[in-house]
């Protein structure tokens, strides 16, 4: 079944002078989506953001909600509503007036603003705070307010620029968890900017990685971490052990020769390669297995322990490769087999050519 | 332990004269003010009559009724109702000219933006004092003379206080304007509901400096009013000064002064707690 996407950009692009924030950018998302754009910090996450909103216009290319091109519509007449970075919660209104501010600026008589902000209030979980000050509610809160004071507009698309960027690590967390449960109790189109992949990670149906103003890839959050598609993000996205290489042969598989000299056999991914090409290799740290006393097969070596980072579930060694040098971050299995290992130790590993993905270098 | 009780005793002998330098400097300031107090409630004999009392005497009620109603060239309530007008009208005038103005500035595009804002700027270095010749001659031509309009408008454009309102417009963060923006708020809208209301302790601070400000114009209303029922109190007090050989009638000159300054510190007292808070931090 087709459905007309609730947002589609269609190559945008916005230059400032000679400089290219956003460039050639297209993607869709459909009705009920929450999509997030991953990136790093001045990748152009917030001027893409804001042409959607309405605040910048695009340089080129097109921008329909719902369908109908929005180029020529100012930011009020669009069905899109923005959370803020800061919030930009009216600081001299009560939470009520907050909320309804958007419906006052339309018209609606009192009473039916009242009715409807109680209404979203109790949705976001704050019933019954109407009447008191913004500074009265604790950050988390906050949050909510801001969002409630989009939805009561019902807007077709909910643009949210690092919201969660101002809290700390523990809400953070927690607001993780909440955004995603209210996107889904308001069934609204999200779109979410964010530069910290595990929130992303988290909340979304689709991600889109950006670098440098341009999307690498589009995908669920399980395709981008198992499947990444360039080089950049199987290095932003989740932890990855690099190295650089080049291709001995393409025969069943890749073989190739690190830069420090290690013959690995790996898959490649993106580009098509030919034989001499310089190449990025990625390695997962949960992908590369451990043994004490017997050398394992494929890609393999032997490290000294160089530090283990403990912690709990998530802990990682740090092994140095005994014979190439080279550093190896590796998951430590929770089995409890690997406990009593302390740094000095000499241990086996290796990983599988089908987790060794290799990509075009430059 | 003895280093310590020394410290104590230290700190208690600065307290001490803290408060001591503390209140001989506020005896220096408040003694001519007792002075002409104590002047206004005493007869016009006494004062002249060496030495010069120094508690207050029986004629409070007479000398301040009599420069009440009649004054010397007109009846001090009188006066105080011009000044009164003229200060509200100058510190409500400045305050609403530049907060316009520096909306303006702050929030909008136009041609020649900065250039007013420049000339803006310029009148900073143009007090009343300096055009006063050329305001007049406007003024005059005008018809102005002897009216509150020619006591107010020459005196509102006000650089200080839009420069104030640019500087604190431009520490509200531009997320507000955007989110008022995409809730459908015009830009007035904007101003009145967020804007204004998080200005209060600036507009506070504003008005009580204006307020005296205008309160304390003495050359401007000493040129432009010659009626004596136009005339403002703070000139009022020196047109009482005899010329010649006349006599001054001291007790109510000095009653006069007395009520020169209630209206300031009226305003002082009550807008003091937003007053401070407004000079103290820009509360965002
Ligand atoms: N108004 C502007 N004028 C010039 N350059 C800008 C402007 N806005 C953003 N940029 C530049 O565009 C790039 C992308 O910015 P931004 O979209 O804010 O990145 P992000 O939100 O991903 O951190 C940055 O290099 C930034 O310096
Ligand atoms: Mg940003």
């Amino acid at each position: 079944m087709f459905e007309t996407p609730d947002l589609e950009c269609r190559d945008i692009s916005k230059s400032f002078d000679d400089f290219k924030a956003v460039k050639d950018v297209s993607f869709a998302v459909p009705p009920g989506t929450f999509f997030s754009i991953l990136g790093p910090s001045g990748c152009g996450k917030t001027t893409l953001l804001r042409m959607i909103a309405g605040f910048q216009k695009p340089s080129s290319g097109d921008l329909l909600i719902k369908g109908r091109s929005v180029l020529d519509v100012p930011p009020n007449k669009r069905q899109v509503s923005m959370v803020f970075q800061h919030l930009a919660l009216f600081p001299m209104m009560n939470i009520g007036a907050n909320v309804g501010f958007g419906l006052r600026q339309r018209g609606v008589n009192r009473a039916d603003i009242k009715r409807q902000v109680e209404r979203v209030l109790d949705r976001v979980g704050l019933t019954g705070v109407a009447d008191r000050p913004v500074d009265s509610l604790s950050g988390g809160q906050k949050q909510r307010v801001a969002i409630a004071r989009c939805m009561v507009l019902e807007p077709d698309v909910l643009l949210l620029d690092e919201p969660l960027g101002a809290l700390d690590l523990k809400l953070r967390e927690h607001m993780k968890i909440e955004l995603k449960q209210l996107q889904a109790e308001f069934n609204t189109t999200f779109v979410y900017i964010t530069h910290d992949q595990s929130e992303a990670l988290v909340m979304s149906d689709q991600i889109a990685v950006m670098n440098r103003g341009v999307f690498e890839q589009v995908g669920t959050a399980k395709e981008l971490y198992y499947e990444p598609s360039t080089a950049f993000v199987a290095g932003f996205v989740g932890e990855a052990n690099k190295f650089r290489a080049r291709v001995q042969s393409l025969d069943a598989g890749v073989q190739m020769v690190t830069d420090q000299g290690q013959v690995l056999h790996g898959t490649a991914a993106g580009k098509a390669l030919a034989k001499g090409d310089a190449v990025d290799v990625f390695v997962r740290p949960e992908a590369v297995r451990l043994s004490r006393d017997t050398a394992l097969n494929g890609n393999a070596g032997q490290g000294r322990v160089e530090n283990i980072l403990f912690n709990g579930a998530n802990s990682q060694l740090i092994l140095r490769d005994q014979t190439t040098g080279a550093q190896m971050n590796v998951a430590l299995p929770q089995t409890g087999e690997f406990r009593d290992l302390s740094v000095g130790d000499t241990v086996h590993f290796g990983w599988e050519p089908a987790q060794t993905r290799v990509y075009a270098g430059d | 332990m003895i280093t310590r009780e020394g410290m104590v005793e230290k700190r208690g002998v600065g307290h001490w004269f803290t408060h001591l330098g503390l209140i001989i400097g506020l005896l220096f300031i408040f003694f001519p003010i007792w002075l002409a107090f104590v002047a206004s409630t005493v007869s016009q004999p006494e004062i002249v009559r060496p030495p010069m009392p120094l508690l207050p005497g029986d004629q409070f009620f007479e000398n301040y009724r009599k420069a009440l109603v009649s004054g010397v060239n007109a009846p001090v309530a009188w006066m105080m109702l011009n000044s009164l007008i003229m200060a509200l009208g100058i510190t409500i005038g400045k305050i609403v000219i530049s907060l316009l103005s520096a909306f303006a500035i702050v929030y909008f595009k136009f041609p020649g933006r900065r250039l007013f804002f420049w000339l803006i700027f310029l009148t900073l270095m143009l007090p009343v004092e300096v055009r006063i010749v050329p305001t007049y001659e406007v003024v005059a031509n005008f018809g102005m003379l002897n009216s509150y309009s020619g006591l107010i408008f020459p005196l509102i454009a006000s650089a200080t206080a839009t420069f104030l309102f640019r500087q604190f417009f431009m520490t509200v963060p531009d997320e507000l304007a955007e989110a008022a923006r995409v809730d459908g708020a015009r830009p007035m809208r904007f101003f009145w509901d967020i804007l204004l209301p998080m200005s209060r302790t600036n507009i506070a601070a504003l008005f009580v400096i204006l307020f005296i400000y205008g309160w304390n114009q003495y050359l401007w209303p000493l040129l432009i009013t010659t009626d004596p029922s136009m005339n403002t109190i703070v000139m009022g007090i020196k047109q009482m000064f005899p010329s010649g050989d006349d006599i001054a009638d001291w007790p109510v000159i000095m009653a006069t002064s007395i009520l020169a300054m209630i209206p300031p510190v009226i305003v002082v007292i009550s807008m003091q707690k937003l007053f401070i808070r407004g000079l103290v931090d820009s509360e965002k």
